[in-house]
């Protein structure tokens, strides 16, 4: 097979319809599409060269469920049967009575004793249909219902960027604030301290590390400003 | 074939000047600016999201939903009545149409994404505007798409071809105006939006395309670098 | 509503702090630009943090009302374009948006801001009609307060357009501005629990008690009030209420050009 040609660099920004690689040497992946020899951007994002697999870590984007993750969901309805619930997605889920808890729930009875309506939970998908229904569980470790605390949206395509490399970057936060954050696959984020003055401390570092995702060396520039900001107080 | 000059003094294959900006609507999942001239379309995206009425829900793919909008005071002349129009519903169609060819929505059965495009200052030009500041939402957005859309219009005043035409060449009474909008996808050398207002013979016509193709392909070259430019180190 | 929310906002004011670290009194940072649409005969874009609204004003002509036959009229029209938000959905407008058009149109009309009389050409004939549209670009939280400066400011930065017998020409525009009396300015003032805070974001007017938007003049003088919310109000809230009312009332009016 003859030698392709790479035409961007690795972690090049890039956007839909953008020449990536020529050459059926080079292998398509996630946010690519063949057409011919070339292999083209279908999202707009960083594009990632992996020896000879070119693919775009895309910078935006609605959350698509996805089987195993853990998200934070929030109650919207109950019916007979358990309840649905919010995933910020294009899709509805579904905690059914039996995987709400380990307890033994009396058919008929009041249901809001478990989740309430506006309830948040940390919660696993454990199924997703081909129609993109969404089964959840809340049976697992770090499984639970939601108390006190606020709840913020970022892009879900930066959750990794805000959990950082074996939650590095999560925990750095966690130290400076003192604050308890769980961070959803689903780009929702519980972030509960012991004053507000940490919560909103922590609410503006990951905001920012949302808007500068990109930038090189944002686990310094993140550390400064968690120092600087920490010493005004 | 009696225009020699252009009413403002362009060249009969050039563009109006351009701005495009992307991120302006933070609510948005995905937003753009695109002015051309004194046209300048506003377009948010939102969704993938939750589709309602039923009926309208695809199980195989998500459904595309654009609105096109005047906002009260674009007109050129008299206010626009607020609310749709049957003129607002057809752009809304063929802004669809112009759109669909590149998008894909297979990961999103049952869902709806839907594109709203919003004229704050016309002055000829506006379905082609919306149609390029939708394009840029959607990738902004994080739509997966095949390429990025260039739409402009093209056209004839009184027997010479010209490419973007303004108002006051659209309302030329002293010879024959035909207006073409049109949209271009690059990657597929496919035209995605084709219209015609007015009189204009078929080579005329032919010419008018490949001045758009061009033209287009300079549009995209625009929005690519206002996606781009979301990514500039900050201060 | 969300009772885990409102205990939860209600225990940062407790500890005098806003959702987004602000004061209880203090506003987000405001920008206003005039004349942004050139299609309009007058026109403004403010901004209050995130939130942005475009106000345009545009000149008709027609017969004026028969128990005033010697006054021009004016009409203020909001379309809360979905556009803007998540929340808002495509069609006529609902009663959201018909509230914000007429409590926004009552502080003006009401003030005396314009006198109608100067708006008449003929007598019993033919008077202007000023239309001003309120259009948010994004909205992200009192609309009220935005909308109100936006519409001030788009009406004191337009200009007739010439008048050819009955026909306007909209292309040329006379040096001539609307003669304005008074210049009235908004301010909604919210209550959750115990706390009175000015300009609220999404999550503060989600878990709103009640709200007062009160238009004032320059000297101080209350020309408009609007109550909003479910629960109702002593005489002690609304008084402490319009205070902090006339108080920011001052501060914005520094940014009606």
């Amino acid at each position: 097979m003859e030698k392709g040609k790479l035409l961007i660099k690795d972690k090049e920004v890039v956007v839909p319809g953008e020449v990536l690689a020529q050459g059926m040497s080079y292998l398509p992946s996630q946010g690519t599409y063949r057409k011919g020899n070339d292999v083209i951007a279908s999202k707009l994002g960083l594009a990632r060269v992996e020896g000879n697999v070119v693919k775009i870590i895309p910078v935006s984007g609605r959350y698509l469920p996805k089987k195993g993750d853990v998200i934070i969901a929030k109650v919207t309805d109950i019916n007979i049967a358990g309840w649905t619930v919010d995933t910020n997605s294009a899709y509805r889920a579904m905690l059914s009575m039996k995987d709400a808890t380990s307890d033994f729930i009396r058919r008929g009875s009041d249901l809001t004793r478990y989740f309430d309506i506006d309830d948040y939970m940390v919660t696993k998908i454990f199924n997703v249909t081909s129609q993109n229904l969404v089964d959840l569980t809340m049976k697992g470790p770090g499984l639970k219902k939601l108390e006190g605390g606020r709840i913020m949206t970022v892009s879900p395509s930066k959750v990794p960027r805000i959990i950082g490399k074996q939650g590095s970057m999560v925990s750095m936060i966690k130290q400076a604030t003192s604050c308890n954050i769980i961070v959803g696959q689903n780009g929702v984020v519980f972030v509960k301290g012991i004053n507000p003055e940490d919560e909103i401390l922590t609410v503006k570092t990951i905001k920012k590390i949302e808007e500068e995702s990109h930038v090189a060396g944002l686990t310094d520039k993140i550390k400064e400003f968690l120092d600087k900001k920490s010493k005004k107080r | 074939m009696a225009y020699k000059k252009r009413l403002d003094g362009r060249k009969f294959d050039e563009l109006r000047p351009i701005t495009a900006e992307v991120g302006v609507i933070p609510n948005a999942i995905g937003s753009a600016y695109f002015k051309i001239g004194k046209t300048g379309a506003y377009a948010a995206v939102y969704g993938p999201r939750d589709l309602y009425p039923r009926f309208l829900k695809n199980p195989k793919r998500g459904v595309l939903r654009c609105n096109y909008n005047m906002m009260p005071f674009s007109g050129a002349g008299d206010r626009v009545r607020p609310g749709t129009s049957r003129r607002s519903k057809e752009i809304s169609l063929v802004t669809n149409q112009a759109l669909l060819p590149v998008v894909n929505l297979d990961d999103f059965p049952n869902s709806v994404v839907d594109v709203f495009v919003e004229l704050n200052e016309t002055d000829a030009g506006s379905r082609c505007a919306g149609i390029c500041a939708a394009s840029m939402a959607l990738a902004d957005a994080g739509i997966e798409m095949k390429d990025l859309v260039g739409a402009i219009s093209i056209g004839i005043v009184d027997g010479q071809v010209v490419l973007d035409l303004d108002y006051q060449e659209e309302a030329y009474k002293d010879g024959h105006v035909a207006d073409v909008p049109m949209a271009y996808i690059p990657s597929m050398d496919k035209i995605s939006l084709l219209q015609c207002d007015g009189r204009i013979k078929k080579d005329d016509l032919l010419k008018g395309l490949e001045m758009g193709k061009k033209a287009a392909k300079q549009l995209i070259e625009i929005q690519k670098k206002a996606l781009k430019a979301k990514f500039e180190v900050p201060k | 509503m969300n009772k885990g929310k409102r205990d939860h906002v209600i225990h940062y004011l407790n500890n005098n702090i806003r959702y987004d670290g602000r004061k209880k009194e203090e506003y987000r940072e405001i920008s206003v630009e005039t004349g942004v649409i050139r299609t309009a005969e007058g026109s403004a874009r403010v901004k209050f943090g995130e939130t942005e609204v475009i106000a345009g004003v545009k000149f008709e002509v027609g017969k004026p009302y028969p128990d005033s036959p010697d006054a021009g009229t004016m009409m203020v029209n909001a379309e809360l374009i979905p556009m803007s938000s998540p929340d808002f959905e495509s069609g006529p407008p609902g009663i959201v948006a018909i509230e914000l058009a007429r409590v926004v149109d009552r502080g003006i009309r009401e003030s005396g801001a314009i006198d109608f009389k100067k708006l008449c050409i003929k007598h019993g004939e033919l008077v202007w009609t000023i239309i001003v549209d309120i259009v948010p670009v994004n909205a992200f939280g009192n609309l009220f307060d935005v909308a109100s400066l936006a519409v001030m400011s788009a009406i004191k930065n337009a200009k007739f357009p010439e008048l050819d017998g009955e026909k306007i020409d909209y292309k040329k525009l006379t040096k001539n501005s609307i003669p304005m009396e008074e210049e009235p300015i908004s301010v909604t003032v919210l209550k959750i629990g115990d706390h009175l805070i000015v300009d609220p974001i999404p999550d503060e007017e989600k878990v709103l008690d009640a709200r007062l938007t009160v238009a004032t003049l320059k000297d101080e003088t209350i020309v408009a009030m609007q109550k909003g919310g479910e629960l109702s109000l002593s005489t002690e809230d609304i008084k402490s209420m319009i205070e902090i009312s006339i108080k920011k009332a001052k501060e914005i009016r520094k940014f009606l050009k």
